[in-house]
């Protein structure tokens, strides 16, 4: 309606106090009296802890507490927990560890918190925390998953024998076995899914508050979701019951998935607050958000897909191990099962799939999910293998997906999902066609007169968005509902107040959801405040991730603006002497339809508020709270091209382009969609290029630092060539599917299939560093 | 301890400080001007950035009495009176940001950029190039390169 409305390209709101330096970021609170949590972190991949030895650090300057794991769960406080349950396939619950804020007899990894020390410094703290002197008794580790399955591996956790967490599948295993070993074509493959550090730019930080007076918490924050952070802190790690423990998420920098969970230092400084009467601030380093933050991916999959004679796929059989860490992080255990194996179904119409996953600990930081979550997983291994398959049979890559795209909707997987709409030979035409796909032949000959290998991959990608119904949810595991709640406030001058628990940490909230009013009542953006990220202020809220913000944070807030549509009408109906079905809302003025007579928008607000003149037995006042809970999930899919040249003399590759062609549904703001498809991208890009979080034998982080953990920098990346293909998803009111993710989820695979395709090589394994390329175009 | 006397954003300050603070420091907890922002501790990610005596430095790899003495600029400081500088608005109009984190350090990068190369200099290639000390992990680079092309235009 507005010209701010549904798919116009507004700027966004958000940007002046950030361009300006005047954003406002955890670390950039202080509170008088403040003082500095230095945690201090086990050296060593496995130990048991037979003493520390404080009395040094207690006699530092500035030192007033250094406190340990027992003093931690002596004050009561409860260990972190994993609040997705899933079963094996025995039925058996999952072997859930215990994970104590601060370590009390063991340490699992190196970065485990073994005791922290509070000063009136920082520079105070660390040095006191480097005096406090711990007696280590190293135990055996064990780093990759592959390991900690074998017989004789060390063992974790005690409730958790032979590390194995749980062992799972979905989907049916005879007939899946029965209709590869009937297929014309059968193509098998190992793939390995890298581990990543997801790596905001912001570290994750804490301020903690404990007011004596008023028994109350207060709690800064880096979070994606404060709601979900106060509920955990207070039912399950009792801090403080909810009503006493305010939670903030104020500015953040970044999430992608990492500051969805509760991490042992927001609950170290809320309890340390309190036991040591001042409050508390922490703030990550690099180097810490590396050894700590959980990280992403590391699955090693084996799988098989069988073909007919005519191409299409008759079998898809997958195993798979997945690396969760040392401990269970809030959603880590939903991420290699539900949010993974349910999508293995690809773009594609496949009569049988089954999965097994086996999920293990190993002494390495707690795994969780990072953009994409799972999804980037299974579509890495379904595209792979396509493109590997296309190859082996001599079929044109694009021509076997379109034989198998499916084509009618609702379409039910054999893997839970039904795909509600989609037009996949579209994205897959678009992006071809901007690639400009039928002329590759002679780009590749042009590249190798100059002594380069050209190559082009591509991604089919699907991925399940708008999460999620809270009923299908909690009856897979889920120990919350995935719903979102949404207030409109209307003020009586006729402004608007939206409170949401969404939270936007880059995503343009501020923005995007004032679009809405804007559509609705012609108001423009900037009378409309958006307000997010306090638990004061929103009544609930189950945060920002897996590209729900859209499809479910908006829906809550369409929902409620319904409600004050129908409210500003009838008053307006009144107050004109009309019918309530003829009232109309446009341009910010409250009209009688084929009438001369209206009112303006403040006014029929103000009279909301002033409660002179309204219908007999309406309540005053114009502000409406609306819980949306979703129907289905959305099914957000595209096809990525992406073109490379490798230089075979140093094996380093060079993006020349890439294309993307997306499905989001209906976009509310086309300028932050692209920019979403641009960072997620960036992000594929740095997985299959540069990205490795590595390990060594003894359990040591060597990529700690960006000197040694390879970020995407801007001379590594092309600029990108989008388009968009709306379907509308058919399962929330405004056809929405969400474009979060999508970037990471679906270039990964496109990148790596253009580089096999240029070096003629299917065998290679992500990052696709110039060594591992040379060596496979040199045959090392 | 020291005492140090410099410009920062036109403004002379003065304070004693321990030897070993940053400048970067200096600025968030001394002054309170926390545009200027730490992303990590190897002098990589160039959230830091500010001007000294009209130059990009990394304010986490230069001790604050390295700076007495000098003219310093940050993010807060750019904009005169209510007027954008033109890089910042070019990043408004381009949506060269999203979380604003890396944000302040990419456009102190950027003017300092433009003051180099000269704005009628800076192709894609370049302004990707001299971003090699500055991260990002929202935007994918793609509207940022955009963002300094348009600043780059404004300024000249």
């Amino acid at each position: 309606m507005g010209v701010e409305g549904i798919g116009a390209r507004v700027l966004r709101k958000e940007d002046k106090r950030f361009i300006t330096g005047k954003g406002r970021y955890t670390d950039d609170f202080k509170m008088a009296g403040m003082h500095y949590a230095a945690f201090v972190r086990s050296p060593h991949a496995h130990a048991k802890i037979r003493g520390i030895d404080k009395s040094a650090a207690e006699a530092m300057p500035g030192v007033v507490g250094v406190l340990d794991g027992k003093q931690l769960t002596g004050d009561g406080i409860g260990n972190l927990i994993c609040g997705w349950m899933i079963h094996s396939k025995d039925g058996s619950p999952m072997n859930m560890g215990a994970w104590s804020a601060i370590a009390t007899e063991h340490v699992r990894y190196v970065g485990d918190a073994a005791a922290v020390v509070v000063a009136d410094t920082l520079e105070n703290a660390r040095a006191a925390a480097e005096a406090v002197v711990i007696d280590y008794e190293e135990l055996p580790h064990v780093i990759r998953a592959v390991d900690a399955l074998k017989d004789g591996a060390p063992q974790l956790h005690p409730e958790a024998k032979g590390n194995l967490i749980y062992d799972w599948e979905i989907g049916e295993k005879d007939a899946t076995e029965q209709a590869i070993a009937g297929a014309a074509h059968v193509t098998e493959m190992e793939i390995v899914n890298n581990r990543l550090s997801p790596n905001p730019m912001e570290p994750r930080a804490a301020l903690a508050n404990y007011d004596e007076a008023d028994d109350h918490f207060t709690l800064y924050t880096t979070s994606q979701n404060p709601h979900v952070a106060r509920l955990v802190l207070s039912a399950f790690y009792q801090v403080a019951p909810e009503h006493k423990l305010r939670v903030i998420a104020p500015d953040v920098g970044g999430g992608f998935g990492s500051k969805i969970y509760i991490y042992p230092e927001e609950i170290v400084c809320l309890w340390a607050s309190k036991r040591l009467g001042v409050p508390v601030k922490w703030t990550s380093d690099r180097t810490e958000a590396f050894l700590t933050d959980a990280h992403g991916r590391d699955h090693v999959s084996k799988a098989r897909i069988g073909f007919d004679k005519d191409g299409k796929i008759v079998g898809f059989s997958i195993d798979t191990i997945a690396n969760i860490g040392a401990y269970m992080s809030l959603f880590s255990s939903s991420v290699p099962t539900y949010l993974y194996a349910t999508l293995l179904s690809g773009q594609y119409n496949i009569a049988n799939i089954h999965c097994n996953v086996r999920t293990v600990y190993t002494n390495t930081a707690p795994v969780d999910a990072y953009r994409g979550a799972g999804r980037p997983e299974a579509t890495y291994l379904v595209e792979r293998i396509m493109e590997t398959a296309a190859r082996e049979m001599g079929m044109d890559p694009a021509e076997l997906r379109r034989r198998n795209f499916v084509s009618e909707f609702p379409h039910q997987t054999p893997v839970i999902m039904c795909y509600d709409a989609g037009d996949y030979n579209a994205t897959l035409d678009a992006a071809l066609k901007a690639a400009d796909y039928a002329n590759i032949g002679k780009r590749k000959e042009e590249a190798k007169a100059r002594g380069k290998l050209r190559g082009i991959g591509l991604s089919c990608y699907i991925e399940a968005c708008g999460i999620a119904p809270s009923a299908a949810v909690g009856s897979l595991g889920a120990g919350v509902g995935l719903w979102e709640s949404g207030e409109i406030r209307v003020n009586p001058v006729g402004t608007v107040e939206i409170l949401t628990g969404s939270h936007s940490h880059g995503q343009g909230h501020e923005t995007t959801f004032a679009q809405l009013v804007n559509e609705r009542f012609g108001l423009p953006v900037d009378n409309v405040q958006v307000i997010h990220g306090d638990t004061d202020k929103v009544q609930f809220g189950m945060g920002t991730y897996g590209s729900r913000s859209g499809a479910v944070g908006m829906s809550a807030l369409v929902k409620a603006l319904d409600k004050v549509e129908a409210k500003a009408k009838k008053i307006a109906a009144h107050l004109m002497e009309a019918d309530e079905g003829d009232i109309v809302i446009e341009d910010g003025e409250v009209k009688v339809a084929g009438t001369d007579r209206k009112l303006g928008w403040h006014e029929v607000c103000l009279a909301a508020y002033t409660g002179h003149n309204l219908p007999q037995g309406m309540e005053p006042g114009l502000k409406e709270t609306a819980f949306y809970d979703p129907t289905n999930f959305t099914f957000p899919a595209g096809t990525y091209v992406c073109e490379v040249e490798v230089d075979p003399e140093t094996g380093k590759t060079e993006v020349i382009q890439f294309v993307a062609a997306d499905d989001f549904g209906v976009i509310v703001n086309p300028m932050i969609v692209e920019g979403q498809v641009h960072g997620g991208i960036t992000q594929g890009i740095g997985q299959a290029l540069l990205e490795n979080v590595i390990y060594d034998d003894n359990g040591q982080l060597l990529t700690a630092s960006y000197m040694d953990y390879a970020m995407p920098r801007a001379d590594d990346v092309p600029s990108y060539k989008l388009s968009t293909h709306e379907t509308v998803c058919p399962g929330n009111p405004m056809g929405m599917k969400g474009c979060g993710e999508a970037g990471a989820i679906g270039s990964p695979p496109a990148l790596i299939n253009a580089i096999t395709d240029a070096i003629g090589n299917n065998n290679l394994t992500m990052p696709a560093t110039p060594a591992r390329v040379w060596a496979l175009i040199n045959g090392k | 301890m020291s005492k140090v006397s410099m410009t920062v954003n036109g403004k002379t300050v003065e304070r004693e400080v321990e030897d070993r603070m940053l400048l970067v420091e200096f600025l968030r907890e001394e002054l309170n001007l926390t545009g200027t922002h730490v992303g990590c501790d190897t002098s990589q990610c160039g959230a830091c950035v500010v001007h000294v005596d009209g130059k990009a430095v990394k304010s986490c790899t230069q001790l604050a009495v390295q700076a007495s003495g000098c003219e310093v600029v940050t993010i807060e400081g750019l904009a005169t009176g209510g007027d954008l500088h033109p890089m910042q608005a070019a990043f408004k109009e381009n949506h060269g940001l999203q979380c604003g984190f890396c944000t302040p350090g990419m456009i102190m990068t950027a003017v300092d950029l433009v003051n180099r190369v000269g704005a009628g200099n800076l192709d894609e290639k370049t302004i990707r190039e001299n971003l090699e000390g500055n991260i990002c992990r929202c935007t994918g680079y793609h509207n940022i390169v955009r963002s300094i092309e348009a600043g780059a235009k404004a300024m000249a």
